[in-house]
């Protein structure tokens, strides 16, 4: 069986998207945490369904789509102050959501792409376009240089901004920076898990590190490997539920959640 | 005996926050308790309240007892007018929604008067400021007609005016029988009023007349160290350090707030 | 506009509309809008499990909104991690996902039941929402003072004889139910909208608690009124006027508030 696995294209393809999207968003994800900035995530991974249901209405790539609305909702977050309220955000995304309401219904009734809710949402890993993968993996990697340039003074603005303004840091420019990296991050989860399970893949394999050290860019490396190894952990078990019930395949992205969701379990048992 | 303490110990996580407090509380007097930030004095408001409860000791009240808290979760937007926070503390009825009758209304009134707030009653409680919100919330502890009134910290955010207001007030209403204790960090607002203060320092209380306790002798025994007690234009101000001490020697002379 | 077929579907979206909007005016107060956004979630996969063994949905979405509740206050009593949160949420959702994908319907399903298929209910569905229009208001109508004086101050609850940690127990599996019911007729992602857009807007409209209250009730049924005339109208999904309408509704309301002053007092402080 495992040479079908490998051998499989469309498996290369899940693993490379899958592998990508968790590398990067390992990485960002715990400058995510560390900058208390949870709650952007999930409200770019809102933003963002709107995206992608516009891009399968517009029969264009859906990581456009995604990363599209992506930045226009970085362009929103940065301009929202620290005071304002969560039930405002809430019903604003509110909003968001009912736009991506009315765009998968588009797309199903006016392109007949039938399984629209489900690719935008959760995600269809083994359904992706050939030459996805290698896309996706591009952009992660842009999104790793862009990274590496800007590490030392984003992590002293992430960790005591005052004191980076004091050396010289442009903490304005790189907090909008880090709005768009993040918004990359959601982009390719969403590719891999689906816009509403993109935040586990984000802030899971983080958290998870971040309890287990303290060393910021250790926390990076592990949490990258962590969620690299939930993705295709979860994609190898997906290809093996075919077997267990007969002609339908399990979801993959259940399968990557659930190792998340386990992985910090055992990080969380481990601390305690 | 409106209130009375005696040998109330209190602990949190094996630390003593109250050690051996006495004081008792004669019907309609005024006292004072007061203490740095952190002595403990919210604790002994909650103890006597009941809402924690003593290592050792004893505390024995009237049945009914009001009680202004230092803070309230209340936010400028919360569809909550002053008259409303009055009538909350009715007593009936507990559950469901309160008819309002006209007796009703005629008792929020009443207290609204009581505690000159008529002129806001109808105004958003998150948008009252300090002092206008202490006088809702005293008229929402009295409105139930208790014997003892307990305030935490209800002069800490007033302007020195508000300040001498609300003690107007609560002086007022000590007189009409009510038996009030403030809990304060500064005693100078609350002098002319007091019949009685409890100083709490370190855990400890020293209680009775403010004469006998501000002495430099009775708090210099309770914080266990020198302690001065300075009156100045009728203001009592109390420092640690040495009387003799040279003025520029600051080291030596701090003011405790 | 009314024709039979569609019949159902206002009667119980009305009936959802009143208790949700009657539970969202305590959220707002409390401040429970997470409470409100996770609900829904943890109801999700309770609706795909229904779907996929064949029970009746709203016992599959009521079983499920009540363990939410239990993980609410679990996650709650320990150090609220906002990772673990999310996690757990994610982890229903998906849980959600894998039900839907084995009953083969996974398609519509998921679209149904993340956006709302308000036109999808049959008779059978009136009395399980006749119960919760009915069994709402008389619980929270119940425990108004408590849960208003509770949002106060704990402290001056507890010295009313009004004990804070059951009324709020009792508010949460209140919310629930009312957040399972409406599941089918908005959608897991815009019950939040229904529930705390046309609260969110009596807040700052209304100034005392009754009043806030009963606009709260007329602004949620003329939401989901609407909602529903526009969607026959056009063809395009109720869930989209929900979302939009309550987001509308929110920010007209908080613009007429910071353009009126607040009336100065007059006098003594």
């Amino acid at each position: 069986m495992l040479d079908g696995f490998f051998a499989s294209g469309v498996v290369q393809n899940a693993l490379l998207i899958s592998g990508a999207a968790a590398f990067l968003s390992g990485i960002i994800g715990v400058f995510t945490v560390l900058r208390g900035q949870s709650f952007a995530g999930h409200a770019l991974a809102d933003v963002s369904s709107a995206g992608g249901a516009l891009s399968l209405l517009l029969g264009i790539n859906s990581m456009l789509g995604f990363f599209g609305l992506g930045l226009l909702g970085s362009l929103g977050l940065a301009g929202r102050r620290r005071g304002d309220s969560d039930l405002a955000a809430g019903i604003l995304l509110g909003a968001g959501l009912g736009f991506t309401a009315l765009l998968l219904h588009f797309a199903v009734s006016m392109r007949g792409v039938s399984g629209a809710a489900v690719t935008v949402m959760f995600g269809s890993l083994f359904s992706a376009p050939p030459g996805a993968g290698f896309l996706v993996l591009a952009s992660a990697c842009v999104g790793f240089l862009v990274l590496i340039a800007i590490h030392r003074p984003l992590l002293l603005a992430s960790l005591n901004e005052e004191l980076a303004i004091l050396r010289g840091a442009k903490t304005r420019l790189l907090a909008g920076l880090f709005l768009v990296l993040l918004a990359l991050a959601v982009t390719l989860s969403a590719m891999s898990v689906g816009a509403i399970l993109s935040t586990a893949l984000l802030i899971g394999p983080s958290a998870a590190a971040l309890r287990l050290t303290r060393r910021p860019f250790a926390a990076m490396a592990l949490a990258a490997i962590l969620g690299v190894a939930c993705s295709w952990g979860g994609v190898a078990l997906a290809y093996a539920s075919y077997n267990w019930t007969p002609g339908r395949v399990w979801p993959v992205s259940f399968f990557i959640t659930a190792c998340i969701l386990l992985t910090y379990a055992a990080s969380s048992w481990r601390r305690a | 005996m409106s209130l009375s303490v005696s040998h109330l110990s209190v602990r949190f996580s094996g630390s003593d926050v109250l050690r051996d407090v006495s004081f008792s509380l004669a019907p309609g007097s005024f006292c004072g308790l007061i203490g740095a930030n952190g002595t403990g004095k919210t604790t002994l408001l909650r103890t006597i309240l009941g809402f924690e409860t003593p290592a050792s000791g004893d505390v024995r009240r009237p049945g009914a007892v009001g009680y202004v808290p230092q803070k309230l979760q209340i936010a400028p937007d919360m569809p909550v007018r002053a008259r409303d926070l009055v009538e909350l503390g009715l007593n009936r009825p507990r559950f469901g929604f309160s008819l309002t009758s006209a007796r009703r209304r005629a008792r929020v009134e009443e207290m609204l008067r009581s505690v000159d707030a008529l002129s806001f009653a109808d105004q958003r409680a998150g948008e009252l400021s300090g002092g206008q919100l202490q006088r809702v919330l005293i008229a929402h502890a009295l409105i139930s007609g208790p014997q003892l009134l307990l305030l935490d910290e209800p002069l800490a955010n007033l302007d020195l005016r508000a300040a001498a207001e609300i003690v107007a007030l609560l002086r007022r209403l000590a007189r009409q029988g009510v038996t009030i204790l403030v809990s304060a960090h500064d005693m100078n607002p609350l002098l002319g009023a007091m019949d009685q203060l409890v100083y709490l320092a370190n855990g400890r209380a020293a209680s009775g007349p403010v004469a006998q306790v501000v002495r430099t002798e009775v708090l210099s025994e309770l914080y266990g160290y020198h302690i001065d007690v300075i009156r100045v234009h009728g203001r009592i101000l109390v420092v640690a350090g040495e009387a003799g001490v040279p003025a520029h020697d600051h080291e030596h002379v701090a003011a405790i707030p | 506009m009314f024709a039979p077929y569609l019949l159902d579907g206002w009667i119980v979206a009305t009936l959802v509309a009143l208790a949700t909007g009657f539970a969202g005016f305590f959220v707002v107060l409390r401040r429970e809008a997470f409470a409100a956004h996770a609900l829904p979630m943890a109801a999700f996969p309770g609706a795909a499990a229904a779907a996929l063994f064949g029970l009746a949905q709203f016992a599959g979405l009521t079983a499920a909104a009540l363990f939410g509740v239990l993980l609410l206050l679990w996650l709650k009593r320990g150090q609220r991690n906002d990772a673990a949160t999310a996690l757990a949420l994610a982890a229903l959702l998906g849980l959600g996902a894998l039900f839907l994908s084995l009953s083969g319907r996974y398609a519509n399903a998921v679209y149904g039941l993340l956006f709302g298929q308000v036109f999808a209910t049959g008779p059978a569905d009136i009395p399980p929402a006749l119960a919760l229009a009915i069994l709402v208001p008389l619980t929270l109508g119940l425990l108004f003072r408590p849960l208003l004086l509770g949002a106060l101050s704990p402290d001056l609850a507890r010295l009313r004889g009004l004990d804070g940690a059951w009324s709020n127990v009792a508010f949460l599996a209140i919310l629930a139910m009312a957040a399972s019911f409406a599941l089918p007729v908005t959608g897991a992602l815009l019950v939040f909208s229904l529930m705390t857009g046309p609260a969110g807007a009596a807040c700052a409209l209304a100034r005392s608690p009754r009043a806030a209250l009963l606009l709260s009730i007329a602004l949620a049924l003329a939401l989901i009124w609407a909602a529903l005339a526009l969607s026959i109208l056009t063809g395009w999904p109720a869930g989209f006027f929900t979302g939009v309408l309550a987001s509308a509704l929110y920010l007209a309301a908080r613009i007429r508030r910071t353009a009126r002053p607040a009336r100065q007092s007059r006098g003594s402080v």
